[in-house]
């Protein structure tokens, strides 16, 4: 169970991660006594992109699929939550949509990656592929103004979007505010530990060894396929947790949170804070997010340009990821240390502690 | 009868040109360098914009045209140069680097010029054959992709360029071992792509609205046209074309669009898991 935890395929370990993650924990449960309403639920918004961002990571930095299809599942799952809310009616029911809304696109998921995967598609077709998909569902919700289109009694509305589904709730009560923001903290808690568990797991090993060389690991015994799939069902599924709980936290969604700028931030994040890495990429996304929204109030295009710029420079300069190799720079400096050793616990043990800054 | 053959015809050439049109570009990019330059529909948005840009400055239609593609290509020699020159030995971050790029350059196009400018109108003229009246500048697009397929054949097969352009292609060391300036073709290759590209937004500048967001309405035909066509583009992507073409032009008659373009990425997504690497890898083997 414990060697689950801190085992080879993620960085930060040791007593001195752990505890920083604890304070860090600790500070994030309290916060919301010392904030007002406004920042909890501000919070909460970032919060909810975070699950996206560690599907990619597991795909793409463990198992090396570079997916542009993240909106895709975001949206997939997004608007069968509103659908499923809006015919299942409100209260408890919402919690049944959510989870289903999650399955629906892990199927979708299922249904597409065994054609890519099957079909060997990999590499920079595998993106393309993916993007394409993404792209025609955001042209094809755009246009579904009409009274038509619509599913039960929920209407799609074109590009202005679906609205009109009941937040998360248990019977008469409304998970938002600082609850929900409690149920994300508790979310991602569970999601990022699982994460590493399965990649530090046996399966894990077979993930990154395909990841390293797919014929090798196909020579060893494994059909590689099938954890590629695996791990692009679950991948998306994170992707679709984001968009069910976006649509559930701002009760509506619309095309453009699938489509063309939306599709490339995940991207941005993942690569910016540093692939390889799990908690390298929490804390980066996190930062990111943060960053963006302050920006975006006063402009978004001037915030978008920044994060293009961003993705340019990262590549540039930092192809494996500046929130990662500024991480292990702190750490070869770290005086009075030996270097590598105690090395990766403390580089998190910094970023974490940036986090909460 | 033989207008309703014609009418068919008509419709499929309008699909036909507008994959053709919009896929060249990407297509010889990938093909020489194996690089999926994401930008591609922002260098496509750019020849509409330069397009439209000398027409109101009162530059006749076609040489504003000429001239935009003109400009696209000599922008693609100088992003070749200060960026995806770095990039050739990691294809992926080539392809996250366009992409900075292509979110930079629509989101500033937004900020500078705002969301529309003002068009110039789809130029007049149109035939009838039996009951039925067509555009006659949907023609000149047919036309106009035609030309760009058999130029592009000109250049690639007839030229000293094209065998030396092939030879890189084929084997980019050897190629440079026996003195091919590999990294000037490579140039050239790119500019050449952006330079279709941007001749594609110049040929439908004057059939649609201009937004910075325009690009993304060609990108998806353009990916899964390069994605059937496979490794080989040379041979791949007008039989890719025609292929996608059918399929788009029967959905289009009889659903509209939006379920033409769905049912075309179906057809990718099927065509992908019987023939991963794409039609010109049946072609090449039919040839041996």
């Amino acid at each position: 169970m414990f060697k689950l935890l801190d085992g080879p395929q993620t960085l930060g370990r040791g007593k001195i991660f752990w505890s920083c993650f604890f304070v860090v924990l600790v500070c994030a449960l309290i916060y919301p006594l010392f904030a007002d309403s406004y920042d909890v639920g501000n919070f909460s918004y970032f919060l909810i992109w975070i699950f996206m961002a560690l599907g990619l990571c597991l795909m793409w930095g463990y198992g090396g699929m570079l997916s542009f299809g993240q909106t895709f599942f975001f949206g997939v799952a997004g608007y069968s939550y509103g659908v499923l809310a809006i015919n299942m009616g409100g209260g408890t029911a919402t919690i049944a949509a959510l989870v289903l809304s999650v399955v629906v696109a892990m199927i979708a998921a299922g249904i597409l990656g065994y054609f890519m995967i099957w079909g060997g598609i990999s590499g920079i077709f595998f993106g393309i592929v993916t993007l394409s998909a993404t792209l025609v569902l955001a042209f094809f919700l755009g246009q579904t103004a009409g009274p038509e289109w619509h599913i039960g009694t929920a209407r799609l509305n074109g590009f202005n979007g679906m609205k009109g589904m009941d937040p998360l709730a248990v019977r008469d009560f409304y998970i938002e505010g600082s609850a929900l923001y409690y149920v994300m903290i508790a979310l991602i808690v569970v999601v990022y530990i699982a994460l590493r568990m399965l990649v530090n797991s046996g399966i894990g090993n077979v993930i990154v060894a395909t990841r390293e060389n797919p014929q090798r690991a196909e020579m060893l015994g494994y059909d590689v396929r099938k954890y590629q799939l695996l791990t692009f069902v679950i991948g998306s599924g994170l992707a679709g947790l984001s968009g069910a709980l976006y649509t559930s936290w701002g009760q509506f969604i619309t095309p453009s949170s699938i489509g063309l700028p939306a599709a490339a931030m995940p991207i941005v994040w993942v690569a910016f804070s540093g692939r390889s890495d799990l908690t390298a990429t929490l804390v980066g996304s996190f930062l990111l997010l943060f960053g963006f929204q302050t920006i975006t109030v006063y402009s978004q295009q001037t915030a978008l340009v920044l994060m293009g710029a961003l993705l340019l420079a990262t590549v540039m300069l930092a192809p494996q990821g500046f929130v990662l190799g500024i991480g292990k720079l702190v750490v070869d400096r770290w005086p009075g240390r030996r270097p590598r050793d105690a090395g990766p616990a403390l580089a998190d043990a910094v970023r974490l502690q940036s986090d909460e800054t | 009868m033989s207008a309703e053959l014609f009418s068919l015809f008509y419709q499929f050439a309008d699909v036909f040109a507008f994959l053709i049109l919009s896929a060249a570009g990407l297509a010889i990019v990938f093909g020489m360098m194996g690089v999926i330059n994401m930008a591609h529909g922002e260098f496509i948005m750019c020849g509409a914009y330069v397009t439209v840009g000398l027409v109101n400055l009162g530059v006749p239609l076609v040489i504003a045209q000429i001239l935009a593609a003109l400009t696209a290509g000599l922008i693609g020699v100088a992003v070749e140069f200060l960026i995806v020159r770095r990039f050739y030995k990691r294809p992926l971050d080539s392809l996250l680097a366009t992409w900075g790029l292509s979110l930079i350059v629509t989101q500033s196009m937004l900020l500078i010029v705002g969301s529309a400018v003002r068009g110039i109108g789809t130029p007049e003229g149109s035939f009838a054959i039996g009951g039925y009246t067509f555009s006659s500048y949907r023609l000149v697009l047919f036309g106009c992709a035609v030309a760009v397929l058999a130029g592009l054949y000109i250049v690639f097969m007839k030229t000293r360029f094209g065998v030396i352009a092939r030879a890189t292609m084929q084997n980019a060391a050897m190629a440079k071992a026996l003195g091919a300036r590999t990294g000037r073709i490579y140039a050239i290759s790119f500019g050449i792509g952006t330079g279709l590209a941007g001749l594609c937004g110049a040929l439908y500048a004057p059939t649609m609205t201009l937004i910075p967001t325009m690009g993304a309405t060609f990108v998806v035909e353009s990916f899964v046209t390069v994605v059937i066509g496979g490794a080989n583009v040379l041979l791949g992507t007008a039989p890719a074309a025609v292929f996608l073409a059918v399929i788009r032009m029967t959905l289009n008659a009889s659903y509209g669009q939006i379920i033409g373009q769905i049912g075309m990425l179906f057809a990718v997504i099927l065509i992908i898991r019987v023939l991963p690497e794409g039609l010109s890898s049946v072609l090449v083997r039919r040839g041996r």
